[in-house]
């Protein structure tokens, strides 16, 4: 029997209205996250990451709506939920840290505030059980001297601390799917490292299934398990890190890779995508990458290719691996 | 290389740079904040000089003293054998046309209420008496060298990509025909294809027109793709320099081998056992005695504590300021 995925999204569209007409900014992402999975979800700017993460927790921003698509967490479609269902869901089951902790950690509490505040939110304990699992869980992110932590304020702490509160804040409610929205992009390699670490160990320790969005491949290549590549609000491939970074298929994906500078292309030019993101306004009616493509066929204009399972944990939309007939 | 053979066209010296911090404000107790500490290199005419280092490392304050935008506290720079420090107002903004500069991030960079033309076309005003149809003139021949057409002439920042207006930042930098440039992190607010795009005009420029750059970067992999020299430096100090593919392939300092194995990678090969750091950098103002890294160091001894080390010579153009080199 095939395993249930604890999260998958299929076909989601979403679309914003805007004073210059639609902008179709999501355009069938489909995502599947099997339980205690680290998936890294990659994309340049504008492709829709952080919409997609932000579309699972039904929060979309003033303007944005979903058109069509199905989002299911533990079998039920988030989507249908009313929004007093769903405040039950975000923090407890779905929790999210995002790119910069300074924003979201309010500089006039101490982080025992904003940590028991969150506690006092979802559950019903007595105040010094709040106070022992506030100090618990910054153990658990691996803070030096907890005690000292809970008593500053988010200014008296350096970005890889705020960072690291931040996931202890996420944690709080032990959810089964933990939402990293560029959580180290903000932050200086070897501090990277350390919050990366933190992670694999946090889903290997708590059991805990984790999403990475991120635009930085070789952080997905170090750390997830799994990859979905989106361009264009849509994704172009999916499937084990291994094989979508060592084995990728897709033209873009390839792209992606070629573009980024590594060690044994010193000197070197690298290579460049040309063209750019295809406009938000247009609707696509082809693959969303055709006018970037190299290999691109007359067909990639017409026709949006389906995912196509290429093995066991490998998937592609593309028509360079689709059967002659269907070209 | 013998491009090494040349007189140095940039030499800096023992630079200082020291700020006093106040404490508080009704009392006078201050605190130095070494910013750059006895700082020398050398830049060779049509090389590449890259500098790594992680935030509040000094880069910043290094590139502000070689413009003279700060006062130095002591040492000299020298530029095409001038010291600039012993240069006045008139003689300096004479120099400055030699030397230009490429920010970090081009959407705060370019002024939003400047056309594309009057950005570009800046330095040339002040620094030169020529009449607007040849500065048109000018103008479009610099679009045209950084990939930009002849209609974007009118057009202001933000209707453009980050992508473009760095391209137009780069172009500003050209206009004055300078001999070098100095890039402050010009590619960290970009994606990985744009990045991939500006990196390779910045080469095919560099070759067109001989210029020398000194690139300032956190991320080690993109220096290293660039650089024929690279200094790693650490709070203030350069603790490990060479040529670019010795620092890289063979680190003697362990802060430039956390740095490289911390750098995420996408081939497997350069993905060793990842060396993770204890901590942050710390506070400039309190820095630990002796050598600067050793409370993070993963072979700090007891003389580390003690001895700050110096800068040794290990090899041909490679430096490393460490105990374990000296032993």
């Amino acid at each position: 029997m095939k395993l249930q995925p604890l999260l998958s999204v299929k076909e989601l569209h979403l679309h914003f209205n805007t004073y210059a007409g639609k902008a179709y900014v999501l355009n069938g992402v489909n995502l599947e996250i099997m339980n205690n999975d680290f998936m890294g979800l990659v994309g340049e700017t504008g492709c829709g990451k952080s919409l997609t993460s932000f579309s699972i927790l039904k929060l979309i921003p003033p303007g944005g709506e979903i058109i069509s698509g199905e989002i299911f967490f533990k079998g039920d479609n988030i989507l249908i939920k009313s929004e007093k269902e769903m405040r039950r869901i975000r923090g407890q089951q779905i929790s999210m840290v995002s790119q910069d902790p300074s924003a979201y950690l309010n500089p006039l509490f101490t982080i025992e505030q904003q940590i028991t505040m969150v506690i006092k939110q979802h559950q019903d304990l007595e105040k010094n059980a709040i106070t022992q699992k506030a100090h618990d869980l910054l153990q658990i992110v691996e803070l030096p001297n907890p005690g000292g932590i809970l008593k500053s304020y988010p200014h008296e702490l350096s970005g890889g601390m705020k960072q690291r509160v931040a996931i202890a804040l996420a944690l709080s409610c032990k959810p089964d799917l933990l939402i990293a929205d560029e959580p180290t992009t903000d932050l200086d390699v070897t501090i990277q490292a350390q919050i990366l670490d933190l992670l694999q160990k946090l889903r290997k320790r708590e059991q805990l299934t984790i999403l990475m969005v991120t635009h930085d491949l070789a952080v997905v290549a170090e750390t997830c398990k799994s990859v979905t590549v989106l361009y264009a609000g849509k994704d172009v491939e999916t499937g084990s890190v291994d094989k979508v970074l060592y084995e990728s298929k897709h033209p873009y994906t390839k792209a992606l890779l070629e573009a980024s500078p590594n060690p044994k292309t010193r000197g070197q030019k690298l290579s460049m995508i040309p063209g750019k993101l295809p406009s938000t306004s247009e609707r696509q009616f082809g693959c969303p990458f055709s006018s970037r493509c190299p290999k691109a066929m007359p067909i990639c204009n017409r026709v949006i290719p389906t995912m196509k399972q290429l093995d066991e944990d490998h998937k592609v939309a593309c028509f360079l691996y689709e059967d002659e007939r269907v070209r | 290389m013998n491009k090494i053979d040349d007189k140095p066209l940039l030499r800096v010296e023992k630079l200082k740079k020291y700020f006093t911090k106040r404490l508080s404000v009704i009392q006078k107790r201050s605190r130095i904040v070494r910013a750059v500490e006895d700082v020398s290199f050398s830049i060779y005419p049509k090389c590449t000089f890259g500098i790594v280092g992680e935030s509040g490392c000094g880069k910043t304050t290094l590139l502000r003293c070689i413009f003279q935008v700060v006062k130095l506290t002591s040492g000299n720079i020298f530029f095409e054998g001038e010291n600039l420090a012993e240069l006045s107002r008139n003689e300096l903004r004479d120099k400055r046309k030699n030397m230009q500069m490429v920010f970090q991030n081009p959407f705060i960079s370019l002024n939003p209420r400047m056309s594309v033309l009057n950005i570009v076309s800046e330095p040339l005003r002040t620094h030169t008496e020529i009449n607007f149809e040849e500065i048109r003139q000018r103008v479009l021949i610099l679009l045209d060298q950084v990939g930009l057409e002849k209609d974007h002439l009118y057009r202001y920042p933000h209707e453009f990509s980050g992508g473009q207006l760095q391209r137009i930042a780069i172009a500003r930098a050209l206009s004055l025909k300078p001999k070098f440039l100095a890039l402050d992190e010009p590619t960290s607010a970009l994606d990985v294809s744009v990045q991939a795009q500006i990196i390779t005009l910045l080469r095919d420029i560099q070759e067109e027109l001989d210029l020398t750059y000194l690139f300032i970067s956190h991320n080690l992999t993109m220096v290293h793709h660039i650089s024929d020299f690279i200094s790693v430096m650490y709070l203030g100090k350069i603790v490990e320099s060479g040529l670019a593919d010795e620092v890289f392939h063979q680190p003697q300092h362990p802060y430039t081998q956390v740095l490289l194995s911390s750098t995420p990678s996408l081939s497997a090969q350069y993905r060793k056992d990842r060396i993770i750091t204890k901590g942050s950098v710390p506070d400039a103002s309190n820095p630990p005695s002796g050598c600067a890294y050793h409370p993070r160091c993963q072979h700090a001894m007891d003389i580390c504590g003690k001895i700050d080390p110096e800068l040794l010579i290990i090899g041909d153009h490679h430096q490393a300021a460490c105990h374990l080199v000296n032993s």
